[in-house]
């Protein structure tokens, strides 16, 4: 998905440039002043050379990018799982280990960039080199995957094994260690593009989108009609200038500035930080006593205050003084037919009928004739939208009457006056005392859990959580 | 042959008139409405939660109204609804196609909605009588991929497909309400206002369409972006559209002046924009983007004021690998550490 960068067939774009990235830190490796320092690595009876062990990267890679040890590591790690860097003890096992383990860098040959993707073909010869040289002693997944290939590429498997021969008796005329470095080389490729049942593809294809979407909708002469109804009307609309609507986001934004947790932070404390959900607690839906932030916010704008349970009920009893609380009652009701099951809306359309609109209703509202004229017209074939008029009627009712008047009372002034801001909690002094989360296991892994449990001790990384 | 030519011809002159008509009311630019406003400084961002479970890709995720809960989907063909604070998970839902795009959260947290390749949306009831989480139902209609889903209430929900359509879905009886064509792109994904009246879509057509829930229909069309859109939001108070793309830009369109107003993109970034979530303020906006980098946008200054690479832990069975910023969101309260 990266815009430019079609790779073979503009699969893949999307990890393109990761390589790109992860392929200039192995080059800044290899750079012959500033780069790693290589030495030569025993395995066995064989010395090979230019390897350089875990730690050696990891140390690298502090000092070049200023990092941490556990970024350093991640970021290691990363280059070991693309294929970029593979261990030479347990090559199976592609993990970065900070220790003396010996790992190579992976010839330019076999980057993930230049051969992606990998091809049946090219699988099937390494296999098949596999199969003579160790004579059927491939692991079984390599089995099921050679014999399947073998049904697949018939067609070519001449050209298969012949390669191999091939290939084989070149690599017989070179020196042991050199031929040592190739196998592994190859191994390493092929356990990244072809992993082992289990292991997870880290060149895992995402989804195919066909774009060539001008296919799809033929450009035939209703189209066109329809485009220029659509425009048409577009055409007739109101715009507003752009200095109002950029004034309009500065505005919002300096308003709610102090009310935004990562511009401001939040008292008493930042629940993720200090594990205390005291701030959430106090700001739940309904509580003794409203904090600051909260009731100012009331005054910002009417839905701000409709659209908090605590702020309709103190506006609820405002109206209730003023008598007009049947206004708001109105509003909810309308709301539940919106919002509600559609087996209901009838029901709850002749109800508000009853309560509100209908002559004589203990709640009646006041509307306009028009607009009741056309509410008492849709109600008799009731939908979800068909209060919809008369709601937004008694909406702006409220907002340019009762709501700036509700802001100017007492009521609302106490409210403000009373309402808590909270105090800042102190950092803990003893930062070691803060609770270790346990998370519940993965449903999954109730059964492997166990034995990798043993495996993984001391490799999981703080974030407070550890099976 | 003549008819089609000149109906061409007239839906041309028609954009060309909108066109007209948008740069009418282009008196300013951001640069000269955000002089007088104060810097942002940096933000710095820190993972304070690591959720593991999950033992494949994880494709989506979406908080949960409480701002503790939030549901995540996996290709491991598990749907998992965490308690962030805790780490701890509180439902492990087990999908009957585990090819899952996409995932959402119903504001009263009773409901979860999940779907993907299989090309359909299916709910489960979290607060069911005996405690078992179930499949409520399985919404069936799209003919392409089911790339996004949102909750309007417990009674409704809309999806985003690969089909170029959203649907508007009545949950009780399981059938469509409301069809909303005209994308001439697989629909990536949605957001609904937050009056519940209108919703967005962002489509692989380079547009994105702001649709009428009641009516049906598309009320305004934004272009202006070079390839998919992949990612869409409101910006808090409604009035405008933010929108991440492909073309590694991400662009804030307002409803009423009907046109692109500011546009966040740097010379350095080349990579497509997957998801992206404002500031409860809307002075932020974080983006998620395919290098598994998530940046922060001064959205008034239109500047980068900060950057986070998604980390992946070590071992990659039992951790969460995040697709790169699918969670974008998430992140924002998952690696920053702090509200919304």
């Amino acid at each position: 998905m990266t815009i430019n960068t079609l790779a073979k067939g503009g699969l893949h774009r999307e990890q393109m440039s990761c390589f790109r990235k992860m392929e200039k830190v192995i080059v800044a490796m290899q750079d012959p002043d500033m780069g790693m320092k290589m030495r030569n690595q025993r395995l066995l009876i064989t010395v090979i050379p230019h390897a350089m062990t875990g730690q050696d990267v990891i140390t690298w890679l502090i000092q070049k990018y200023h990092i941490c040890e556990e970024e350093a590591l991640h970021l290691g790690e990363m280059l070991v799982r693309y294929g970029y860097i593979y261990p030479l003890k347990e090559p199976r096992c592609l993990v970065l280990r900070p220790d003396e383990s010996p790992y190579r860098f992976q010839t330019p040959y076999f980057w993930t960039s230049t051969r992606w993707p990998a091809t049946e073909l090219d699988y099937a010869i390494h296999l098949a080199k596999k199969n003579i040289r160790k004579q059927g002693e491939l692991m079984e997944y390599e089995k099921e995957r050679y014999s399947l290939l073998h049904k697949r590429i018939n067609h070519t498997w001449d050209f298969v094994v012949m390669q191999a021969r091939e290939q084989l008796r070149a690599s017989k005329q070179r020196r042991k260690a050199d031929r040592i470095v190739l196998e592994c080389q190859e191994q390493a490729y092929w356990l990244i593009n072809r992993p082992p049942p289990g292991v997870q593809n880290m060149l895992d294809w995402a989804l195919e989108r066909p774009n060539n979407f001008s296919t799809r909708v033929p450009l035939n002469s209703d189209y066109y009609k329809s485009e220029i109804e659509t425009s048409r009307r577009a055409l007739g609309r109101n715009r507003v200038k752009s200095s109002i609507c950029l004034e309009g986001f500065i505005k919002y934004s300096e308003q709610y500035q102090n009310h935004d947790p990562i511009m401001q932070g939040c008292l008493p404390s930042n629940p993720w930080i200090s594990d205390d959900i005291a701030y959430w607690t106090m700001n739940s839906e309904i509580v003794p006593v409203p904090t600051r932030l909260r009731v100012e916010r009331w005054s910002f704008r009417f839905m701000e205050l409709l659209s908090d349970a605590m702020g309709r009920r103190e506006f609820m009893t405002y109206l209730e003084k003023e008598f007009s609380a049947e206004n708001l009652h109105f509003w909810q009701a309308c709301e539940e037919i919106r919002h509600g099951e559609s087996s209901k809306i009838v029901e709850k359309v002749e109800d508000v009928y009853k309560n509100f609109l209908a002559p004589g209703a203990a709640r009646w509202v006041n509307i306009d004739s028009k607009t009741m004229d056309k509410t008492l017209e849709g109600i008799k074939r009731p939908h979800r939208f068909v209060m919809d008029d008369a709601q937004m009627h008694i909406y702006f009712l409220m907002k340019k009457d009762s709501y700036p008047r509700y802001l100017k009372s007492d009521l609302y002034k106490n409210m403000l006056a009373k309402a808590v801001v909270p105090q800042e909690t102190k950092k803990s002094v003893f930062p070691f005392m803060r609770r270790q989360r346990h998370s519940s296991p993965s449903p999954a892994q109730a059964s492997a859990q166990a034995a990798e449990e043993d495996g993984r001790a001391g490799t999981n990384s703080a974030a407070g959580s550890h099976f | 042959m003549g008819e089609m030519e000149q109906l061409r011809k007239e839906a041309e002159s028609l954009k060309d008139q909108i066109t007209a008509a948008r740069k009418a009311v282009q008196d300013s630019t951001l640069q000269e409405a955000a002089a007088g406003i104060t810097v942002v400084g940096r933000i710095q961002m820190k993972t304070r939660k690591t959720l593991r479970g999950h033992l494949a890709k994880i494709y989506a995720m979406h908080w949960s109204t409480d701002s503790k809960l939030c549901v995540s989907a996996s290709q491991d063909g598990k749907l998992i609804v965490w308690d962030s604070v805790t780490t701890n998970k509180v439902n492990a839902i087990p999908l009957k196609s585990s090819w899952v795009m996409t995932c959402a959260y119903a504001p009263s947290g009773n409901l979860v909605a999940c779907g993907g390749l299989d090309n359909m949306c299916s709910i489960y009831n979290l607060k069911g009588k005996d405690g078992n989480v179930k499949v409520m139902r399985e919404l069936a209609a799209h003919t392409g991929y089911l790339s996004c889903c949102r909750f309007i209430s417990d009674t409704e929900i809309i999806t985003s497909s690969g089909d170029c359509t959203c649907i508007l879905w009545d949950i009780e009886t399981g059938t469509q309400k409301t069809v909303f064509a005209g994308h001439q792109g697989d629909c990536m994904s949605l957001a609904v206002a937050p009056d519940f009246k209108f919703f967005i879509s962002g489509a692989c057509d380079f547009t994105a369409k702001l649709w009428d829930i009641r009516e049906g229909t598309c009320r305004q069309t934004f272009g202006g972006h070079e390839s998919d859109v992949n990612a869409i939001g409101f910006f808090p108070n409604g009035n405008a559209v933010i929108t991440g793309s492909d073309d590694a830009t991400c662009k804030l369109f307002d409803l009423r002046a009907d046109q692109e107003l500011i546009t966040y993109q740097d010379s350095s970034i080349m990579c497509g924009v997957t998801s992206l979530a404002p500031s409860m303020s809307g002075r932020l906006l974080l983006a998620g983007y395919d290098d598994f980098n998530v940046n922060i946008w001064d959205m008034l200054k239109a500047e980068r004021v900060g950057k986070y690479m998604w980390k992946l832990y070590i071992p990659l069975e039992n951790g969460r690998k995040v697709d790169p910023a699918e969670d974008s969101e998430g992140s924002s309260r998952v690696a920053v550490g702090t509200e919304h």
